[in-house]
Order: structure tokens, then sequence, then C-alpha cells
């Protein structure tokens, strides 16, 4: 009977380390040697969102926001950031279409040094865009000549540099999208009459759809957030060219309480525009 | 829907390269015919449908339809396939994912000019003559594979055209699902006024759906005919595998009605009445392909006398197939053959993997016809 029941010698150890690395299996437990640096990364990343939450003065922030250089600068980073957005998408999607379509020899360098502003110092990006569109710039000099225009130190100088530096956000997501999409639904649109306009617009801009709408937001966060550039081309004068990340970086100068409160509206509305696209961006088109 | 003005005979002679391949295309189909375009993977099959569809162009000749010219390479004319009179039915169906199956079929109507409401009342039009209405709202992935093979042919039928070509119709099928698929598409088809090309490497697709095959091996056409004349007489060794025949290529010595197999050996045998009456005078000796069914030969363990005349090889059994009713014997042997034989048969003879055993066939079952191959005269 017990000898019955009894598993024979050397089974249990077996039996057991098989149930615990099924145990292992379903749960995935994680090796501190992993575990402690995702912590610290964690910790890192979440802290300094912490403290801005903790030593917001909440009880002055209706004064504060009431402000109207506070709200000039909030419209004004609103405004440019969305124009921004529509001029990269008018000019940056058929950019990426081109790069992405046009198989001829230096499209690749040309597709490298159109993604630059991704990986070069805003503040450089700003001096160059003086030297392209300033008043003595090789293009800017010729605008004031015909037209009268001139583009720095002005609302639309924001806009340019603002979307000088994002764009470039936008034409990569969507040029990956563009070259990974299947050519056979245009061939089948094309069988059926259609002409090339027409496909791009009623096929393949559809099918990109969802990285297209994680670009366009890429490009609009990127221009929301634009410092450098701007304020080395556009300047800083308020009403007119001071965004919320110039007016935060004056106001922590002098009037720290006024710094923070308009760093907790950026994050307010970045915190937003994260939970507005959860289920269309993080999903879908993070997934891709 | 009316019949499209530029209706005719869709001809196509030229070539198509593309780095090392090379297609040459010589056919034609009228207004009403319908083609099986037969033949194995890599072959050129696509490629043809690429060409006529206007989605590639051709290296050198041409391409008319009725008095149209939809491509020549000599003139620089190319018409693209969005200017084409084309309805291409593609393998995997590419049904737009983001449009619903009404939408789908009023793509066409609507890029040609249409306005929305016009295009859906075409686009309804075409679903209840397939059957589909139900189906309108649906989107791509809602439906069923043998579904979507009909909503694609409803979307390249609304784009009222000329001529209709499909590639692999049916192959993205379940093999329930074709039979009742192949049903629906072949009476469609029967009602289409101009020509159709089917792009088919299955010969049973081919020989229901089509009037006439065309066989394309290595981007060359090997092969034409009625459905029944490539079956009795395939012209090449892929063919004659699709239709389960023995097929040998030799040279015929018309005075002896002996055949000098390019594989070894010796075969009697007997000649076509079209073959006899078209033997040219004064080349007594000229290559023929010989056809032999493998029930028509018979199986022995020991030396069959001989008798009428018939054909008498030795040989090694290398491998046993049971068939449905049936077992398939490979004998290797100069010449090698497949055999048909009864599974009684097999166990009354003791046939196994090495047995060693003697073939025959009767001289009126061993059929010699011209190889199409060297006289080629289309």
């Amino acid at each position: 009977m017990t000898s019955k029941n009894r598993p024979a010698a050397g089974q249990v150890p077996a039996r057991r380390s098989r149930q615990a690395a099924r145990a292992a299996a379903s749960r995935e437990t994680i090796p501190w040697s992993l575990g402690i640096p995702a912590l610290l990364a964690a910790v890192f990343l979440l802290a300094p969102l912490a403290g801005l939450l903790v030593r917001a003065p909440w009880l002055g922030l209706p004064r504060l926001l009431g402000d109207s250089q506070v709200l000039d600068a909030l419209r004004l980073s609103l405004v440019c950031a969305s124009a921004a957005t529509a001029v990269s998408l008018v000019f940056g999607v058929p950019l990426a279409w081109v790069l992405a379509r046009w198989q001829v020899r230096g499209i690749s360098v040309l597709r490298a040094l159109v993604t630059l502003p991704l990986v070069l110092p805003p503040v450089v990006g700003g001096v160059a865009l003086l030297l392209a569109f300033g008043r003595q710039g090789i293009l800017g000099r010729l605008l004031d000549e015909w037209t009268g225009i001139t583009l720095p130190f002005t609302t639309a100088g924001v806009v340019i540099a603002e979307t000088f530096v994002a764009m470039p956000f936008l034409i990569i997501t969507v040029e990956g999208a563009f070259r990974a999409s299947d050519r056979g639904f245009e061939e089948a649109a094309a069988t059926l009459g259609a002409s090339r306009l027409t496909i791009f617009r009623t096929i393949t801009l559809p099918l990109i759809g969802p990285s297209l709408l994680a670009g366009a937001v890429l490009c609009w966060a990127r221009a929301l957030g634009e410092f450098g550039a701007t304020i080395t081309f556009a300047g800083n004068f308020p009403g007119r060219t001071q965004t919320m990340p110039l007016a935060v970086y004056v106001a922590l100068e002098s009037d720290p309480e006024a710094a923070v409160a308009l760093s907790l509206v950026l994050l307010l509305v970045s915190i937003a525009v994260l939970a507005g696209l959860r289920d269309r961006w993080l999903t879908t088109g993070g997934a891709r | 829907m009316t019949t499209n003005p530029s209706g005719g005979d869709l001809v196509i002679a030229g070539t198509v390269e593309r780095g090392s391949f090379r297609l040459e295309a010589d056919l034609c189909a009228a207004p009403g015919d319908v083609l099986g375009i037969l033949g194995p993977n890599g072959a050129g099959k696509t490629t043809l449908l690429r060409a006529l569809s206007g989605l590639e162009a051709l290296t050198t000749g041409s391409i008319h339809l009725g008095s149209l010219t939809l491509d020549d390479a000599a003139t620089d004319t190319f018409v693209p396939a969005q200017h084409r009179p084309v309805g291409l039915v593609f393998q995997n169906y590419r049904l737009f994912p983001h449009l619903d199956v009404r939408d789908n079929v009023a793509y066409a109507p609507r890029v040609q000019g249409a306005g929305r409401r016009q295009a859906r009342a075409a686009a309804d039009t075409w679903l209840e003559r397939l059957d589909l209405t139900a189906l309108a709202t649906r989107r791509p992935h809602q439906i069923s594979g043998g579904q979507a093979q009909q909503v694609a042919l409803a979307r390249a039928l609304a784009a009222d055209p000329s001529f209709l070509l499909l590639d692999e119709p049916l192959s993205a099928l379940d093999a329930k699902t074709r039979l009742e698929v192949r049903g629906h598409l072949r009476s469609h088809l029967d009602q289409f006024p101009g020509p159709v090309l089917i792009i088919t490497h299955d010969p049973l697709e081919a020989m229901i759906m089509a009037d006439r095959l065309v066989v394309i091996e290595n981007g060359r056409v090997v092969q034409q005919g009625s459905p029944a004349q490539v079956a009795s007489q395939p012209a090449t060794q892929y063919v004659a595998r699709l239709v389960g025949l023995n097929l040998y290529t030799g040279t015929l010595d018309a005075a002896t009605r002996q055949v000098l197999l390019d594989a070894g050996g010796t075969f009697t045998v007997t000649l076509g009445d079209d073959d006899a009456a078209s033997a040219p005078e004064g080349q007594p000796r000229r290559p023929v392909l010989v056809g032999l069914r493998p029930s028509a030969i018979s199986i022995h363990t020991v030396r069959p006398a001989q008798a009428s005349p018939r054909n008498v090889w030795q040989g090694t059994v290398v491998a046993l197939e049971l068939l449905a009713d049936r077992v398939r014997v490979q004998v290797d042997a100069t010449p090698p053959a497949l055999v048909d034989i009864s599974s009684a048969a097999v166990g009354d003879l003791g046939l196994r993997p090495g047995t060693s055993v003697w073939l025959s066939a009767k001289a009126t079952e061993t059929e010699a016809y011209p190889d199409p191959g060297t006289h080629h005269t289309s």
C-alpha cells in the first residue's frame, strides 16, 4: 500500500522542479539584475513629475494662470504648435511619400539630410534658420526684397522654427508607413481606373492612418516643447513669440512659483494628449 | 451595364524582360472566350497578367484590344492600368480593408466620375447580381474567403471592363468552398461578353472553367488547345504529370512505326489520325511525343508471352502509392513508367520496392503525336 502510493525515489525532485519551472514560466519572474535598474529608471523618470505635483503652488494657481501674460503664452504655444503640425502635414507627408517611393540614387542621402534636425541641437537649428530666412539670410533677403516680409522675431518665425524641428518626426514616422504599406492595394485601385492622386487620397493615406496620426502627435508635442530654435530665430517677445517653454524659462528667474505653475500646465496638456490618443496611438500605432 | 464599345479580340504578341526572367507571350482571346492559362509557379503567368492589365510594360511587341493599341514597344505607346478597360481579380483579392463591401464595389464607378449616391447604386446592382447584398456593410475582414472572391469579382465587373483577368481565383479557398465558388464563377464568366483569361496551376480548374487552355512554362507558351486535347496529348512533362500521363519524347520512323525514345528503349506505336495526315513528305524520321496512360500498362513478374503487337520492357519497382481505387506503381526502367493496377493485383504479384518486373503496353494504347516544341507553327 505505502510502497504503491509513495513515488519511486528520484521522481519527487524531478516533478517538483518541473512544477517550479512551470510556475516561473507562467508568472514570468524578473531577475534582480534587470529588475533593479528597471526600478531606478522608472523612479528617475517619474520623480521630477512627482516633484512638480508636490511643489505646485495649488492655492495661487488660479491667480497665476489668470495672468494675461500666461494665457497669451499658452494660446501662442497651442496656435503655433498646431500651425507647425499643419504645415508639416501639408509638406512633410508628400516629402515622406517621395522619400519612400522614389527610387533614384541619392535619395537615401536626401533622407538622412532631411531628418538631420532630429539630432541637431535646436539652438544650432535656430542659427541655421537665421542664416537662411533671416533678413540677411540667403532666402530671407530675397523674401524681404520681393514682398517686404521678414520672418525672424515674428509669430510666423515661431511657426517656422517649430516646423523645422518637429517636421522630421512626422516624416520618419510616415515614411516608414509608406514603405511598409502593401502596394497591391494601389495596383488594384489603378486597375479600377483611379489616377495616381486619387489612389494617394483614397487608398494610400487611409491605409497608413494610424501612423499618420502617431506622426502628427509626435510632431505637435515636439513643436509644443520647442525652445532652442524658437528663442534663437524668433526671440522672446511676450504676446508675439513668447511660447510656454520660453515663459517658463523667464519666470524661473523672476517668479519661480509661476514657473512651476506654467510647467504644470504643460504637463497637463501632455497628459491630456497621451490620454486622448491612448487607444489609437499607444496600442495600434505603437505596435507598428 | 452596357458593353464597353472598345470590345474586340485581345491580342498579345511580345516579350517582357525583368532581370534574367523573360516571358514570350503570343496569344489571342476573342470576345466570349474563356482562356485558361496553365503553368507551374514562376512560369510567367502572373507577369502575363500584369502586362495585359498595364501594371507592367512590354519590352518588345504589342498588345491590342480590337482596334485599340494598349501597348506597343515599337511606337512607345503605353496605356497604363488606370486607362485600360480591364477587370483584374487578384490572387488574394486585394479588397480595400478600410472600405466596406459596398464601397469596395462602388470604387470603380466613383473614381471614374460617378457621384457617391450613383456609385453606390451601381454597386448595389452588382451586389444583387452576385447575390452579395447581405454583405454590403461588412468590412473585408468580416467575410469568408469565398465571399471575398465574389466581392473581388463584383468590384472588377463594376468597372465595366472590356476584358477580364483572374489570377488564381480559387487558390486561396479551401477545397469545399472552391467547389461551390467554381460553379458560381463559371456561370458569371459565361455571361461576360468580353475575353476572359484565368490563371491557374490546377488542371482540373482550368478544364472546368476554360474553353481553351494555354500552357506556359519557363516564360514560353508551350501548348495551346482544347482541354480535351491538352489532356490527351500533353506537350510537356509538366502537363503530362498534371493529367497523370506517362510522356516520352522520341524519334519516329514512320515506315516501321517504331519510336526510338530519348529516355532509352523503343516503342511500337499507333499514329494519330491528324498526325498521319500532317506527316510531311520526305521526312520519314521526325521528333514525336508518346503518351501512355498508367492504366494502359500491364505489370508482370515473368516475361509475358509475345502475342499482339505490343511493347514489353523490364524494370524495378521504386515506390507504390495508394490512390482512391487503385495503386500507382513507380517503375524504374528504360523508359521509366507509372503504372496503375488494382490493390488486389499488388498482393497477387507480391510487389514491393525492389521487385523486378516486366511491363507491357499494347501498341494501340501507345499513341504518338507531333512534338509542338519542335514543330512550332502557331
